[in-house]
């Protein structure tokens, strides 16, 4: 299949599933259990991209001190829950991240 | 304050640049992301044209860098298109949870911003819906946050095309995505649910990362779903975020 081909398909199936619920909210009854559900998916979602991002070095898990990530993330996230400042939160793991590679 | 409720183009420009704002550190992260991908691309053997275009076509990071992959590997055409499709299952997700917002908003908003529906554009924009409800300004702080990364995604698959990877690894920029989500969503866990909600879903995305094609944060995602709705029901009905 041409390259153009796969990329217009490609794209208008990206574009319809971003545009399905959105087009469909309103069309049919939406169950309680549903309506509820909705409001996890940002904490879930979110910490399923975060995890592997801080947990796992090259595929494999780290639990040790060498992963950097980890420990800077967890900085982050007590700075995070304590501070519930975004740019405070980033500067310090982005910190304690350049600090761990640099000196350590 | 009152001149703002007077003028309504005052509360857009205000809406739009504090979308834009919440961005600026995704943006950070984003910006190496999209000058690995245009260099990656490149190097798969698309024309430099095919690959700048994909950006504004698929407009999806994940996505594109697997189709870069699986183009290198003369995968069949019809295998990457689903391959596209499955990587980007979670904007479904997505779609649900900011859909009850824009209810009211016109066929051409809908359409504008589901086009601009990343993860990227989706994080700060469900905070934002979360905080404050629907106003009159919301719509127009999700157009700032997904303009701007639409925006950052394309110069940067250009500057990666004709530049390479010109951010050495060891700044390690792309480092900014995960903290933004940290600093996002740490702050609004504030119940029992939604924090073991996170928790199981996390827990999850590292058992399942194994899977092809991201299926694994879908997996976590979904189970994580599962998890904060069931508490909640068991617990305390009106319970939320």
């Amino acid at each position: 299949m041409n390259i153009w081909l796969v990329m217009l398909l490609g794209g208008l199936i990206t574009f319809g599933m971003r545009f399905s619920l959105i087009y469909l909210f309103g069309r049919f009854e939406i169950p309680e259990t549903m309506r509820r559900a909705l409001h996890y998916v940002p904490p879930a979602v979110l910490s399923a991209i975060i995890f592997p991002e801080l947990f796992l070095r090259d595929g494999t898990m780290n639990l040790t001190l060498d992963n950097y990530r980890l420990i800077a993330g967890l900085i982050a996230v007590l700075v995070a829950w304590f501070s519930k400042n975004t740019l405070i939160t980033i500067i310090a793991g982005m910190l304690a991240l350049f600090l761990l590679q640099f000196f350590l | 304050m009152n001149e703002k409720a007077r003028n309504p183009a005052l509360r857009v420009a205000e809406g739009f640049w504090a979308g834009v704002r919440a961005e600026v550190p995704l943006l950070v992260g984003v910006f190496p992301f999209g000058m690995i991908y245009g260099a990656l691309a490149l190097d798969a053997g698309l024309s430099t044209v095919a690959a700048q275009m994909m950006s504004s076509m698929v407009f999806a990071g994940s996505a594109q860098f697997i189709t870069a992959q699986l183009v290198r590997e003369s995968t069949p055409g019809l295998v990457v298109v689903l391959t596209i499709a499955v990587v980007n299952l979670r904007h479904m997700l997505y779609s649900a949870s900011l859909a009850p917002y824009i209810a009211a908003l016109s066929l051409r908003w809908k359409v504008l911003l589901s086009y601009l529906l990343t993860d990227e554009a989706y994080a700060p924009t469900i905070i934002r819906y979360e905080k404050d409800g629907i106003t009159p300004s919301a719509h127009w702080f999700w157009l700032g946050a997904g303009f701007s990364l639409w925006f950052t995604w394309q110069i940067s698959t250009a500057l990666g095309i004709f530049l390479g990877t010109a951010i050495p690894e060891s700044w390690s920029l792309d480092f900014a995505l995960p903290l933004t989500f940290i600093a996002m969503i740490v702050p609004v866990l504030k119940n029992r649910p939604a924090i073991a909600a996170a928790l199981s879903a996390g827990i999850v995305a590292l058992a399942a990362y194994s899977l092809p094609y991201k299926l694994g944060l879908i997996v976590a995602a979904l189970v994580g779903i599962a998890v904060g709705t069931f508490l909640e029901g068991r617990k305390s009905p009106g319970g939320r975020l």
